[in-house]
């Protein structure tokens, strides 16, 4: 096969981001082979993400400088096709497909946007909250452009004062959640100082408790916006709405690998491994937890894995605090009922293939759905649709078929070229 | 008439809900008969496989059956709707050089003969219909009656027509006697005629059946609308298809409506792992891009496998259980059950009610390889 290499380290990372980086430099004082795998372009994962619209902070900075050190192999915009065998990984980029040979393996795949669906979600104008800071920090312009934020979540208030330092007006942040969890979150938020400035910071006068959004209107594309504040309804108009209800851990990968899941994120024990030897995770695919409890369990996958056991337990404590921090998050921005019914009848649940509502209420489960109205049959391989119908109905994730993404027949062609020369 | 007696579930209760139980649901219910069909919901070959309508011709008895299938589909599909993406997309048997170009002209003779129109579509009329396939084939048979459709639901559409007269229930089976079947929730169900067209899952049921699982891959590309027209197979394809050990791949490309490309076919014996084994599969794809030189540069999206359930002359069984009376066969039908479901249904109903069989049941009959005679010397002959 003309662009296919066999690749072999010692430690594959699978992420770039806070996790993935931090592991990446614990795990390189042992001076092993490390390969760092990450389907972005630019390293930094979602929250460090880099662009031409960012100026990084000085620790992602100094995190980023493991991927230059000669015992690392960095593969950016590198895609996971698939588990080929255990201790190795097929990969393509934009021209080449690896086979990559692994002794140990640390995932660190990080988190997805909920979104769930509403009248009109599917409508040009429309993304997810984290959507539209990574659309901001890639270059889309937004300047000038009237921008409605809702959902859950603290991402709400980062991607607010993203899109307001680009230039956009930010009419309204809408959150879910009522006022007296927002005040306990808020009193709680005392046992992390860091957190609570950083909420100071990034508050704004335009936060709404107990609010949602109902419908997105428009002809071609976004409008309005029909919100519920309390007993109120109003109708606003707006350019763009930045609309998600927290992240999911990725666990797809980790799924493929037969890794178990506990509370859907990737189960890991004391020492980030997996239900498989040798398979480590760390960061939002264990949990969604911020980028601080990403760093500490990067840095106790990368020791673990390194055999560093004693300098690993020394970062129980240390993580034991953001793992609280991440259960503060979790208890105080729980969806209340009505946000899993604003979809309607007709509302498509599937953007792929084109399924309403309707059509899925009428199954039974996930297997049932996909094969008769191919849901999450499309490219995303039901990735968006699958979160959705977990939160909508309550049936499990769809098991990941391969390629994991979708892949050039080339690099699925590759894997048996010794077999026929 | 009426068979239902006074305990029993229902007139025939049938054991699978994919295609072969469900158009035998839908057969022996257009003849007035209640039906309760029983599926545990792990899905078989129904889902994984193409959905391709073809006339197969190894052997006159195949022949019969497939064509004779072939022309019910035909009075079917105009009342299917939408959702069973029924296209009447033909055939193209495909002549890599002289020697298959013969094979061409000999299976047309025999297509011929059981009134299955097909045509000699030459070199460059070929290049003109497909400018996909790579220019240097020597032409291909085109089969007009040939199709595809989408077999989950036109198995769940054939369940929902005739008036009510079909219930499916899940429920998972896990012993037969004769005309009597148990539930693993517990309880036994009774009725004039249990039919088992459940695949794979006979194994558990009928353990001295020689059924075999033969493994197959499958793999679907993104969107690439009009890039191929019809369901492309290699002449090579039986071959491969009746190769009784090893693992064979050959090239079948099916069109789907979304524009997608739907690529198989590989064979292999005595596995029941699901897994996709990427040897196996990069085979067949080397396969199907030596067909299509243009196929590595396509996307895929999702790759899977299923099992084809053959019995050892890779024909079906047909019938009646011969040691157990009450019991019926629908099972074997190997890759070729979406296209074999139709005929198979009206065989197994006109023989359950006694009307004159559609065509020969000889070759299908059960004591080839069912019940204590099938397992005397000389009985299978």
């Amino acid at each position: 096969m003309k662009n296919h290499k066999t690749l072999s380290c010692d430690i594959a990372i699978v992420g770039a981001g806070p996790a993935g980086l931090a592991a990446a430099r614990a795990a390189s004082v042992s001076q092993r082979s490390i390969a760092v795998i990450d389907d972005n372009p630019l390293p930094g994962g979602q929250i460090w993400r880099d662009g031409p619209q960012v100026s990084q902070l000085a620790m992602a900075k100094d995190y980023r400088r493991v991927l230059s050190l000669p015992t690392v192999r960095y593969l950016p915009g590198t895609r996971i096709v698939a588990s080929l065998a255990a201790g190795a990984l097929l990969l393509e980029d934009a021209q080449t497909s690896y086979r990559l040979d692994y002794e140990q393996l640390i995932l660190c795949c990080g988190a997805q946007e909920l979104l769930l669906p509403f009248p009109g979600w599917t409508l040009p104008g429309v993304t997810g909250a984290g959507a539209l800071q990574a659309l901001i920090k890639s270059g889309a312009s937004v300047a000038g452009e009237r921008v409605l934020i809702a959902g859950s979540g603290p991402l709400l208030l980062a991607s607010a004062a993203t899109a307001r330092a680009a230039g956009a007006l930010v009419s309204g942040v809408y959150e879910q959640t009522d006022r007296y969890q927002l005040i306990n979150f808020g009193v709680g938020l005392l046992r992390w100082p860091g957190k609570l400035a950083q909420a100071f910071k990034l508050f704004s006068t335009r936060y709404r408790w107990r609010s949602h959004v109902i419908e997105a209107m428009g002809d071609r594309r976004l409008e309005a916006v029909r919100i519920r504040q309390g007993d109120a309804e109003a109708v606003i108009a707006c350019d763009r709405l930045a609309c998600g209800f927290g992240l999911v851990p990725n666990t797809v990968l980790a799924q493929h690998l037969g890794c178990s899941l506990e509370d859907n994120a990737v189960a890991v024990d004391r020492y980030q491994q997996t239900s498989q030897t040798g398979i480590y995770a760390a960061g939002e695919c264990t949990g969604v937890g911020g980028s601080e409890l990403a760093l500490v369990e990067g840095e106790v996958a990368g020791l673990a894995a390194t055999g560093k056991v004693e300098q690993a337990q020394a970062l129980f404590t240390h993580r034991a605090y953001w793992q609280r921090f991440a259960r503060h998050v979790k208890e105080h921005f729980g969806l209340r009922p009505e946000i899993r019914r604003l979809a309607r009848v007709d509302t498509l649940i599937c953007r792929c293939e084109d399924v309403a509502l309707s059509v899925l209420a009428e199954e039974q489960g996930w297997n049932a759905a996909k094969l008769q109205s191919r849901c999450g049959m499309g490219a995303c391989q039901g990735r968006i649709c699958g979160s959705i119908a977990r939160e909508l109905f309550g049936w499990s994730l769809p098991e990941p078929r391969v390629p994991l993404v979708p892949a050039r027949i080339e690099t699925l062609m590759a894997c048996s070229e010794k077999d026929m020369s | 008439m009426s068979l239902q007696a006074r305990t029993a579930a229902a007139d025939v209760v049938i054991v699978g809900a994919g295609i072969m139980g469900a158009m035998c649901a839908y057969e022996l219910a257009s003849r007035g008969l209640s039906i309760l069909v029983i599926d545990n919901g792990t899905g078989g070959a129904t889902g994984a496989g193409m959905g391709h309508l073809v006339v197969m011709d190894d052997n006159p008895a195949e022949l019969a059956l497939s064509r004779y299938s072939i022309a019910l589909w035909n009075t079917l599909r105009k009342r299917l709707p939408e959702a069973c993406a029924y296209r009447n997309c033909g055939t193209l048997w495909l002549a890599a050089n002289d020697e298959e170009c013969g094979l061409a002209e000999a299976k047309q003779a025999r297509l011929v003969e059981y009134g299955a129109q097909s045509e000699w579509i030459s070199a460059s009329a070929l290049r003109q219909l497909e400018p996909m396939l790579r220019p240097d084939l020597a032409g291909a048979l085109k089969v007009f009656d040939d199709g595809i459709l989408y077999a989950p639901a036109t198995a769940r559409w054939l369940l929902h027509q005739q008036d009510g007269r079909i219930t499916v229930q899940e429920g998972d089976v896990t012993r037969v006697e004769g005309n009597r079947l148990c539930l693993s929730e517990g309880g036994w169900l009774t009725a004039p005629a249990i039919l088992l067209a459940n695949g794979l899952g006979a194994f558990r049921l009928l353990p001295d059946v020689p059924l075999r699982p033969k493994k197959g891959h499958l793999l679907i590309t993104d969107r690439y609308p009009a890039c191929i027209n019809h369901q492309l197979v290699e002449l090579g394809y039986a071959a491969s298809a009746h190769a009784d050990d090893g693992t064979s791949v050959a090239f079948n490309v099916q069109p789907r409506p979304t524009g997608q490309l739907l690529i198989g076919s590989s064979r292999q014996f005595d596995t029941l792992d699901k897994r996709v084994e990427f040897d196996v599969l990069g085979r067949m794809l080397m396969r199907a891009q030596d067909y299509l030189p243009g196929l590595g540069e396509l996307n895929a999206i999702r790759g899977w496998t299923g099992f084809r359930v053959a019995t050892p002359d890779g024909l079906p069984l047909l019938g009646q259980h011969p040691d157990q009376p009450g019991l019926w066969l629908a099972l074997g039908h190997e890759g070729l059950g979406v296209t074999t479901a139709s005929g198979s249904a009206r065989l197994i109903a006109a023989q359950l009610l006694g009307e004159a069989p559609p065509f020969d049941p000889a070759p299908f009959r059960t004591e080839r390889f069912v019940g204590v005679a099938s397992h005397t010397p000389g009985a299978a002959a």
